[in-house]
């Protein structure tokens, strides 16, 4: 693995939403991703995933804590460099209806960020890229001169990719990227990210709620939970060695495609509803739902704390 | 086993103004009294409107039941009029959808919203009816059910939401329930909550399910028997165990290749390449010809003939024909 590109330091986005009330999207979240990594972020709907990843971008201004992109503090630049940043960072979108221009042709959205950061000369250089692009990402040369709308949601989401590397970024963040395809292409999008990601040595954020897939795609997995990240460590780690009573839950809530499997497995399943982030629990944020919780849990926010070697943890039964 | 619902030949057309999608195209399964069939399929393979049409909701127009017989306890609800379905909807038969928002009136109580589908059709006082909207509350596990039943749906989470959809289509005790991807708008801890109902409720009302989903996970999870769709067509049925251990159709093998799974290291997965036909123009023969690994040429020209690979596993596959059999000896000898 090569070093640390992306350093996020106890990060906190808050949204005002009105004079009294502030929502909780982010809360106080440390972790750092190397060269080279695909690191995975999951939790249920709500837990402050894509707000991470548009903090991150710089789409959204920070509470407090910091970003380093490259030791550089990405809400600290000044316009021209953010620019240049956005060339190495790139993010591919949940829904690949709407995020693609409906009246511009394939050329057209996967040429326009080469134009806007004037990486060619001649028009015809840019439509050899695009060529290139559209079959490293499995379409035909064919295919550009054609309208979203001709494509399958598969289709679309590869032509979203190859609009993403276009720029040859360095980091992508991927937003749910396979979330609104079908089963049995959502395993196609995901065998070719990792295959670019291998060829290109590119640096992911994977975003995602289906933790078997994310578990796919992950070298290491981080845990969200109402705004925090309760745990983090090694993609199988986690899935064989989970620490965190959410962790442990969410793991068992997931069933598994194995009649057998199914019927022998231990399921813990969790009491009541998900807390609003406008008046998160004190203490533990997962107090109100945990089968383990203690007095402790909600006088004090446990730390989040490294339990064995690049495991981390923050929950009071380790502590 | 007594067969409770069985479905024969159904055909369902939309004409659009890009011209007639033909969504299902000759739909055979039958149910049985007490057990949970899932009918899974990717997007638009026509699994809603299968369901719609038993119902007898398709939208018409667009929509149009072209042929077919749905024999429900006997009698075929396809030639029933709108008003002897009223009579059957929500009280013999009852749906939930994927959305439960849709399906509840925001400017009404849950109370009310629950009382009013059986007032409607059974002759019960203020008081009865009350009584069973609380059992009902209780059944689907809403804690303090007296309160909550003076609360608007906003009020309730989206699994909470759900629960009341769930009592609300209970309360007139139907025999048959169908439930069109209950959980797919859930998260799975909520959805792992919703599943241990379903579980329960079969196991106290004795009520029959058929459930509609993608997700091969929940089907291995509550499942008795599955029907594979694909372009509008049933192309498996069998037994959970016929399914997960015994697959014949490549697309049910390949479907359940390409699903990721938590408990297995897998280097890659494995997909189904291309993507699923379009059904304005669907193949002549069997549709999953173009992505099917092993199409052989009378593939894409006729239909395969459904063969009984046991008393509860059915394919449509040229593959189960001993011609095909044959020919596949001798290429492989060659
Ligand atoms: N621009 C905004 N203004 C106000 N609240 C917001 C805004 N964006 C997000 N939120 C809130 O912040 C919380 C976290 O939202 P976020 O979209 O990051 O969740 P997520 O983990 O990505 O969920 P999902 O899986 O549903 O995409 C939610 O409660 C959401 O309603
Ligand atoms: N009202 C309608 N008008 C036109 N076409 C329709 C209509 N309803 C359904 N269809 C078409 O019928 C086909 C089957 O749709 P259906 O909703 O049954 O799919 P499904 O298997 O339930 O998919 P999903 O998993 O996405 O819910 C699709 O091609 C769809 O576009
Ligand atoms: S800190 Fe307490 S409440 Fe939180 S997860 Fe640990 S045991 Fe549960
Ligand atoms: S009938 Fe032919 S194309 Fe269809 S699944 Fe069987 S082998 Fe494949
Ligand atoms: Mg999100
Ligand atoms: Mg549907």
């Amino acid at each position: 693995m090569g070093k640390v590109i992306l350093e996020v330091n106890r990060l906190q986005k808050f949204f005002e939403i009105s004079r009294n009330q502030t929502l909780q999207a982010v809360n106080d979240v440390s972790f750092q991703i190397s060269q080279g990594e695909t690191f995975g972020l999951v939790g249920e709907s709500g837990c402050g995933k894509s707000t991470i990843g548009r903090t991150i971008l710089g789409l959204y201004d920070k509470t407090a804590g910091e970003v380093l992109y490259d030791g550089k503090d990405i809400h600290a630049l000044k316009e021209n460099e953010k620019f240049q940043l956005h060339r190495k960072m790139q993010m591919i979108f949940q829904d690949p209806y709407a995020s693609l221009n409906p009246r511009s042709t394939v050329q057209e959205i996967i040429s326009e960020p080469m134009e806007v950061h004037h990486i060619y000369r001649h028009k015809h250089e840019i439509k050899e890229r695009v060529y290139h692009l559209l079959e490293e990402v499995g379409l035909q040369r064919e295919h550009a001169n054609r309208y979203p709308h001709e494509f399958s949601g598969g289709q679309r989401q590869r032509i979203g990719i190859a609009r993403a590397l276009a720029l040859e970024p360095d980091f992508i963040i991927a937003d749910e990227p396979i979330s609104a395809l079908d089963v049995s292409v959502q395993a196609q999008i995901v065998n070719l990210l990792k295959e670019i990601q291998r060829e290109k040595g590119l640096t992911f954020l994977f975003i995602a709620h289906d933790l078997s897939m994310v578990k796919q795609i992950s070298d290491r997995i981080g845990v969200m939970y109402l705004g925090n990240l309760v745990e983090l460590t090694q993609a199988e780690a986690l899935y064989e060695r989970p620490l965190h009573p959410y962790t442990k839950a969410l793991l068992s809530a997931i069933p598994i495609p194995d009649p057998v499997v199914e019927e022998k497995r231990e399921r813990i399943i969790l009491q009541g509803e998900l807390p609003s982030p406008i008046s998160p629990p004190s203490g533990c944020v997962f107090r109100t739902r945990c089968p383990r919780a203690m007095n402790i849990c909600e006088q004090q926010k446990p730390p989040f704390q490294e339990i064995e070697p690049g495991h981390y943890v923050a929950c009071h039964l380790y502590h | 086993m007594e067969t409770l619902l069985e479905v024969r030949d159904l055909h369902v057309t939309f004409s659009t103004y890009g011209g007639t999608v033909k969504a299902v195209r000759g739909v055979y399964f039958h149910l049985n009294k007490g057990e949970t069939l899932a009918i899974v399929g990717e997007s638009g393979c026509g699994k809603s409107v299968t369901s719609q049409a038993i119902m007898r909701l398709i939208p018409e127009p667009p929509g149009k039941i072209t042929k077919g017989e749905v024999i429900f306890k006997g009698k075929d609800l396809a030639s029933y009029t709108e008003k002897q379905m009223r009579a059957i909807r929500g009280v013999d038969i009852s749906m939930i959808f994927q959305d439960p928002m849709t399906a509840l009136n925001p400017t009404l109580t849950i109370g009310t919203q629950l009382m009013e589908g059986l007032r409607e059709h059974q002759a019960v006082s203020g008081e009865e009816a009350k009584i069973k909207a609380l059992e009902m509350m209780h059944l689907v596990g809403i804690p303090n059910p007296k309160e909550r039943l003076k609360q608007y749906p906003h009020h309730f989470s989206g699994g909470m939401r759900q629960r009341i959809v769930i009592a609300m289509a209970l309360i007139c005790e139907p025999e048959l329930l169908i439930a069109d991807e209950p959980t797919t708008a859930l998260d799975v801890t909520i959805q792992a909550q919703i599943l241990e109902l379903f579980g329960h409720i079969q196991a106290t009302t004795g009520v029959s399910i058929i459930l509609i989903t993608h997700d091969l996970g929940v089907v291995a999870k509550i499942a008795d028997r599955i029907a594979v769709m694909y372009a509008g067509k049933i192309i498996e049925t069998g037994t959970k165990h016929d399914i997960f251990y015994d697959a014949q159709h490549p697309y049910t093998k390949g479907l359940l290749n390409s699903v990721p799974r938590l408990d297995l290291k897998e280097e890659r997965l494995t997909p189904i390449d291309g993507t699923p036909p379009d059904l304005f123009s669907p193949p002549r023969g069997c549709p999953f010809t173009p992505r099917c690994p092993l199409a052989m040429e009378v593939c894409g020209k006729v239909y395969p003939v459904t063969t009984e690979r046991s008393r509860s596993h059915h394919v449509d596959c040229w593959l189960q024909d001993e011609r095909a059999q044959q020919l596949l000896a001798r290429t492989a000898n060659q």
